[in-house]
Formats: C-alpha cells, structure tokens, sequence
C-alpha cells in the first residue's frame, strides 16, 4: 500500500515536469497555427522554420559562441581546478575560490548590466571591442561557465586517488607529463560533462547576451525571446522539439559513456 | 676558478628556480587574470556607476572623479541613485514582489520536491539512477523552451482554455497568465531539479532503521516524519531552498514573459532602468542593493552551515 502511495506521488511529479513539454512536441506536428484544435498531423512548421535565414544564421551564430566559450571554459576552468586542488596556499587563493565560483550565485541582469558597462569602459580606453560582436558574448559566456566547470572538475580532482599523480612524480616525470599522462585521462569525463554543460548554458542564455550583443550579433535565445514577447508561435514549437531532441540524445549519449567508464 | 663555479651554481640554481616559479604561476595567472578582468572588475564598475548622476551623454553617467585644471582632484559621490530606492513606492514595491515571488516559489518546491526525492531515495537501487536523470533531463532542454511551455498551456488561447473552453465548462478564457501566479509556477518548473537534488542526497543518507525503531516503540508515521526524517534531511532543505531562492529573486526572463505588466520584479526593473530609461547609474545602484541584502547574506548563511557540517564529520 505504501509503496503505491510514493509511486503515485511520482507519476504526479514526472507528469509536472514533463507534461508541458510532451504538449510542445505534439503540437509542433500541428498544421493548424492554434492549440485549440487539432487539424492534421504536418511538418509545415519545420518547414518554414529550416527555411527561415534569420534563425538559420542565429543558430550558427549561437553555436559558433557556445562551442568556442566551452573549449576556453574548459581549459581555463581545469586549470583553475588543479590550482584550487592541488597547489598549496598562496597569498589571495580565498580570493581567487570566491571570485571563481561568485559567478553561480549571480544575478544573470547584474551579470550583463556589469560586463556591458566593463565593454564600454574598455572601448573608451583602448578601442576595443570596438563592435560588441560575438566577442562579447563569447568572453561573457566564458565567464559565466568556467565556475561551473571548475567546480565538476575539482570535486573529480578532489575524489581522484594521488598515489598515482605522486609514483609517477617520484619516478622523475615531470609535472606537465603527470597531468597529461596521467591526471588528464582520470578527469576526462568531468572535463566532457563540463564541456557539454557550458556548451548548454552559453546556448541557454539570452540575459546576458542581450546586454551585451551589438547590434550586429544575434543569438537564437535572444530570437526566440523576442518571438516568445508576442506569445505562441508554432515555428518556435518546432525549433524547441529539435533542440529538446539533439540536447537529449547528447546528455543520453554522455551520460551512458560516463556510466560505462565507472563500471 | 673555485669563486667562478660557486657563482655558475647560483645562477643555475636561480635559473631552475626561476623557471619553477613562471611556469607555476602561469598556470595561476590565466585564469586569475580572466576573473580579475572579466568578474571582479565589472563589479568595481557597477559599483562606481552606482555613485556616478545620470546625464544624457554616451556613457550615460558622469565620472566620479574628476582632474580639473590639471592641479585640483574632484571627487563626487552621488547617493543620490540609493536614496530613490528606498523612497520611491516603485522600487520599493518591486523588491517585495520578488522577495513574494522567491518564497511562495521556493516554498512550492519543497512541497512538491520532498515527497519526490522521498519517493526516489526509496525506491530500488536500480530505477534510482533512471529516475533521477529524468529529474535532470528537463534541465539540459533549454530555460526558454521550458518556459515557452507554460506560455502554451497557460494564454488565453492555450492548451488549457481551450480544454475547458471545448467541454463547456467556461465560456470566455480564464486570465491565467500574466499573474504573479504564473510567474510562480514558471519559476517552481525551471527550478524544481535544484531543490529534488540536494534533498535526495540528504534523505538517501537516512538511516531508515531509526524510523522502524520510532513505529517499534508506538510513533505514529506522522511523529515518525516530524521527529526524524525532517531534522535529518535538514542540510537538504537549506541547500535546495537556497538553490532555488536565490536565482529566483534576480529572474527577469519568467516574470518577464509569463508575469505581466504588474509583476515587476526586481530582474525586470534593472533590466527596464538599463534598456528603457537608459539611466545606468539607476540600474547599477539596484543591482548593488540586490546583492547586498539578498543575495550575499543568503549565500554567507549557507556558507557558514556547510562549514558547520563539515566540521561535524
């Protein structure tokens, strides 16, 4: 009896979370341009919408931008990591942890209200970025992933055994060897997570891109947004069954490698 | 000859030193340099613009410190950006609406969240896994789209009128959007996954013998709840409120898109003083208040507990 009861209360809350986006998928099969009635089943809306150039170009701007502020997150964030896991006290490390992870708890409107105004200081002073393109964006987005990706890699860091790090140390490999050699496979997964959550976020954000994009750079949140001011809008059904699609089979696809790898 | 090797010995010694310490503090410095310039710099800004008057003039904001005729520095500290907020209704107003908003919705979590992550601590070892990923997939489809979904189900011409339009059961659509109660569960759906996680991991630490002891000794399951599994799944509770209080208060996107002209947050009057009123000084003196009654002594609390929590271990 009892066990039924939290299966219930299960069933409840999966339907609460997914529920909403089942209705999104059904209806972007939709010919009719209302939810309130089911004409027939038809892929008119990823049509128009694959034919559109104005999302087309956003969404290669877009990914142009999440797949460069990943890799230098990536590399940035790992570094940050070994610096917080592995070096001893230096003086400004409380520093340096705080500023590295203040970031998560950021406001995403103050975030891009404090980078925009650093952008327009900086083009005052040096002429640069002179246009407020994508790399602004790209730099913006950086900034808000490398915490999250510190912080996957050093709890990895963290749980990883060091015997090994100190027997190839002792055994006269340098420093740069031990961690390709030996740290950089051990912390792979944490490194692709990361990549992939970046890669997610910086698709997610239309906060801080808004405040930050000149006028020449446009990134699909920031379309969608836009379309989303105006209410339902089929193709924006159809654009979110694609990317619900491809960002599924991605985590699936990571998560059951990562899984693998364990055993 | 014997001073000349001594001396060889100290530079390459110095030289091996020096090599040491470069590449060493490299690698501290790349991504030291990174939050310096692209973090802590930024708030340095925001809170000097936050002292700056507004003017119409491209930066909109007059600079603080002033060289004038090459011998005289000035400076100006204007409070007057602060002072607007706590005597103007509007800003006022907006803050308690957020502060209303992030409670009933972090309080909605918890009350849909704690019978979930309950229910998955509970269940077997090998759906466990399964069910959790499926509290976190939601999560990687986009914030908008989530969003998006309950703009669907919730207009006027959306997927819930149209039900009950279709049965008869109303005859003009419910206003069911562009309310605070909206906004409300916009916000519950987007962050759900930050409150179910933490919990789960306190209640899956739960020793359930302890529960079989209080029905042994004659409690009923309600004293059984009340008198163990809610102290114990405590840090839980802290840790998944905060997760989901604190980026609530600064949303702007969901209040934006399914609260309406009257929700106006505090996320939405940053955002409108910024790109509406073009008044930055504005924008940035909300932004600092934000952070320094809400956010910081949110973040510092839960700090100090996990501390606290470690030490005990």
């Amino acid at each position: 009896m009892r066990f039924k009861w939290s299966n219930f209360i299960l069933f409840l809350g999966y339907l609460f979370l997914y529920f909403p986006l089942i209705c999104i998928v059904i209806f972007s099969f939709n010919e009719s341009r209302f939810v309130a009635s089911w004409t027939r089943f038809s892929l008119k809306w990823y049509r128009e919408l694959l034919s559109d150039p104005i999302i087309l170009r956003a969404t290669y701007t877009s990914l142009k931008v999440a797949s460069l502020s990943a890799t230098v997150s990536v590399i940035l964030g790992t570094m940050a990591a070994i610096i917080i896991t592995r070096f001893p006290r230096f003086s400004g490390k409380t520093i340096f942890v705080g500023a590295i992870a203040a970031p998560l708890v950021m406001p995403e409107v103050i975030m891009g209200l404090s980078l925009l105004m650093l952008f327009v200081g900086m083009e005052k002073i040096f002429g640069w970025p002179s246009e407020n393109g994508t790399t602004t964006i790209t730099i913006a987005h950086i900034t808000l992933t490398l915490s999250y990706v510190t912080m996957l890699v050093q709890a990895r860091l963290h749980d990883l055994d060091r015997t090994l790090e100190e027997a190839a140390l002792d055994l006269g490999a340098s420093p740069l060897k031990v961690f390709f050699v030996i740290t950089l496979p051990m912390i792979s997964p944490a490194i692709i997570l990361g990549w992939l959550l970046a890669f997610a976020l910086s698709l997610d954000d239309v906060v801080i891109a808004s405040f930050v994009a000149g006028p020449g750079a446009t990134t699909l949140p920031m379309i969608v947004f836009s379309s989303l001011r105006f209410g339902i809008s089929p193709e924006i059904n159809a654009l979110a069954t694609i990317l619900m699609t491809v960002l599924s089979i991605g985590v699936i696809i990571s998560a059951v490698l990562i899984y693998k790898k364990k055993i | 000859m014997e001073m000349y090797r001594t001396e060889e010995k100290v530079i390459s010694w110095l030289a091996e030193k020096a090599k040491k310490i470069s590449g060493r503090n490299l690698l501290i410095a790349a991504p030291f340099i990174w939050i310096c310039l692209f973090f802590i710099c930024p708030c340095l800004i925001l809170i000097k613009i936050s002292f700056s008057e507004s003017v119409i003039a491209s930066p909109p904001y007059t600079s603080i410190i002033d060289w004038i005729s090459g011998y005289m520095l000035q400076i100006r500290i204007t409070l007057g950006n602060y002072m607007v907020l706590f005597t103007d209704e509007m800003y006022i107003r907006g803050f308690i609406t957020s502060v209303l908003i992030a409670g009933t919705s972090t309080a909605c979590c918890l009350i849909i969240g704690f019978p979930m992550a309950h229910a998955i601590a509970r269940s077997s070892e090998k759906i466990r896994s399964i069910l959790l990923m499926l509290v976190v997939l939601p999560f990687w489809t986009s914030f908008l789209i989530r969003v998006y979904a309950w703009i669907m189900l919730l207009s006027p011409c959306g997927f819930i009128n149209s039900l009950l339009m279709k049965f008869h059961l109303i005859d003009a659509p419910l206003q069911l959007m562009n309310n605070s109660f909206a906004a409300c569960i916009g916000i519950i759906y987007a962050y759900l996954p930050f409150m179910i996680f933490p919990l789960y991991s306190a209640i899956e630490k739960i020793d359930y013998s302890l529960i079989e002891a209080a029905y042994d000794l004659g409690g009923s399951p309600i004293t059984a709840f009340f008198s163990i599994i809610v102290p114990l799944s405590a840090p839980g509770l802290y840790a998944g409120s905060a997760l989901v209080f604190v980026p609530a208060i600064g949303e702007f996107v969901i209040p934006e898109l399914l609260g309406g002209a009257q929700t106006l947050t505090i996320g939405r009057l940053v955002w409108n003083e910024f790109f509406g009123n073009m008044s930055w000084p504005t924008a940035a003196s909300l932004s600092i208040v934000l952070l320094i009654f809400v956010v910081f002594p949110i973040v510092f609390t839960q700090k100090r507990r996990e501390i606290k929590l470690l030490s005990k271990d």
